[in-house]
């Protein structure tokens, strides 16, 4: 039976679906603005960044009116309360991408420091880690969410290899160099953040499926639940 | 702690319609317990069951058992007068007999107990108007007539009506379903105040009532009790979905 509240509920996820999908535009667009030393879309990332927030804003204030017009019981419930979580993550994964568009425009106007190879490889875990994870929400798809789960470890080794990197070769053995490695660690440092608050998202899609509370509770996953 | 009520493979027919199959449940005392679901899923006749209502309907068969505090209510040999005084009942309508305020109270005291003293008896009415928080208000109105009262005050003397009598158990049938929601909520907060002494059972159609006050909650559907749990599980996370389909309106 189709409730009245269905279709509300409908455009609610397609509004978090359109935040993920900004949110994931931003990512990419950041690193490539670094890659192609682009200024101009380097701007584009930050300038967008109100419009995000805007969004962010009008899913918050969807979900309210929906708990306030329908009281929502158990799934219903458990769709709006992971929505609302989910949007406040996507929205701070928009703004570490503005955080990383800033970072680019420091670096630009500076000579290369090296060739890019593992910040576009981080990048692109964070990107597939936010598009799965909006699927696995969308879907309802909890072997979904565990795979963006298991991917944050992945994330977390290439972030230390790029430090040690960085660290080693470009601040200890010439610190002149040290100002733009600081800048590429940051931007590593953001990127790893992004992959921790799809983690979170990823967590909340496995409560709103299963009421289950995985966040904070690593062993649960672990134990094949 | 053992349960206050228990029932096992309880069976009831109205005639030949079987409204009631095989509910096994376990109540715990102190708490207050919804049961809910659709018009003529059985959970008023549940409710009936736990103080004998049913009797006065004709053609009904029970079968299975029903303790309350271990003993089997369904036994023949057991004193309907004395359970009816133990697990009272408050209904949708708020009765009141055509009689004074006291009278109303003093009532099942004069009915149940043996020779009273007024003084015995005006304590009696003053503790049970006390209880449901009406003693300040009528006080000094105890002989105008209980028809005069507003619903809402008419159903806190019910429930006081049934203090007077020392029970044990309050069962309430929709007990806030004629009342404005301001009445509503202070129904629901007395009957927080009352769970600290009796067990209280409230069958309701309204779902966002049985999650505000109730501790466990049972859904019921086409006779059978489909599940029972603590109130938060069952509106969080049930886990039968014919449960999830009713408490989220896609039953039917």
């Amino acid at each position: 039976m189709e409730r009245h509240v269905d279709q509300e509920l409908k455009e609610l996820k397609e509004d978090i679906l359109k935040m993920g999908a900004s949110a994931e535009e931003a990512i990419y667009k950041s690193v490539e603005a670094l890659k192609n030393r682009d200024k101009e879309m380097a701007r584009g990332v930050i300038d967008n960044d109100s419009n995000i927030d805007k969004l962010e804003l009008a899913v918050d204030e969807k979900c309210i009116d929906l708990i306030a017009r329908y009281q929502p019981m158990a799934r219903d419930l458990r769709f709006i309360a992971t929505g609302m979580k989910i949007n406040a993550e996507l929205e701070r994964i928009a703004d570490i991408a503005a955080d990383i568009a800033q970072r680019t425009l420091e670096l630009v106007d500076r000579p290369v420091l090296k060739p890019l190879i593992d910040i576009p490889k981080l990048t692109t875990i964070a990107q597939n880690m936010v598009k799965m994870a909006i699927d696995a929400f969308v879907k309802g798809d909890i072997a979904l969410a565990k795979k963006v789960m298991l991917s944050d470890s992945e994330a977390d080794q290439l972030r230390n290899v790029i430090q040690e990197e960085l660290t080693e070769d470009y601040m200890v053995k010439d610190g002149t160099t040290a100002p733009r490695a600081v800048q590429l660690l940051l931007i590593a440092r953001f990127l790893e953040r992004i992959c921790d608050h799809t983690t979170n998202i990823a967590e909340d899609v496995i409560y709103m499926v299963e009421a289950e509370v995985v966040r904070h509770h690593p062993e649960k996953l672990k134990n094949g639940k | 702690m053992s349960p206050k009520i228990v029932t096992k493979n309880l069976n009831l027919w109205y005639g030949s319609f079987h409204a009631l199959k095989g509910i096994n449940s376990s109540i715990e005392a102190n708490r207050i317990t919804a049961i809910i679901g659709p018009s003529g899923c059985g959970k008023s006749t549940m409710l009936r069951v736990f103080n004998r209502m049913n009797d006065l309907i004709d053609g009904v068969r029970t079968e299975g058992e029903v303790l309350i505090d271990g003993k089997n209510i369904l036994n023949s040999h057991a004193d309907l007068v004395v359970l009816r005084k133990k697990v009272g009942m408050v209904f949708q309508r708020p009765n009141p007999f055509p009689l004074s305020i006291y009278e109303n109270i003093a009532f099942g005291e004069k009915i149940h107990g043996e020779k009273i003293t007024r003084d015995k008896l005006d304590e009696i009415v003053e503790n049970s108007l006390k209880g449901v928080l009406l003693w300040d208000k009528l006080k000094d109105k105890l002989n105008e007539p209980a028809l005069s009262l507003s619903l809402e005050q008419k159903q806190r003397l019910c429930i006081a009506r049934l203090i007077a009598v020392k029970p044990d158990v309050l069962l309430m049938d929709e007990p806030c379903s004629t009342l404005d929601p301001q009445a509503t909520a202070r129904v629901e907060e007395l009957m927080r105040e009352l769970k600290n002494r009796y067990t209280i059972i409230i069958v309701t159609h309204n779902m966002q009532q049985a999650a505000r006050v109730s501790d466990d909650t049972g859904f019921m559907l086409l006779g059978e009790l489909i599940e029972f749990g603590k109130t938060e599980q069952i509106f969080k996370a049930p886990l039968d979905k014919r449960t999830e389909d009713y408490i989220t309106g896609r039953y039917g």
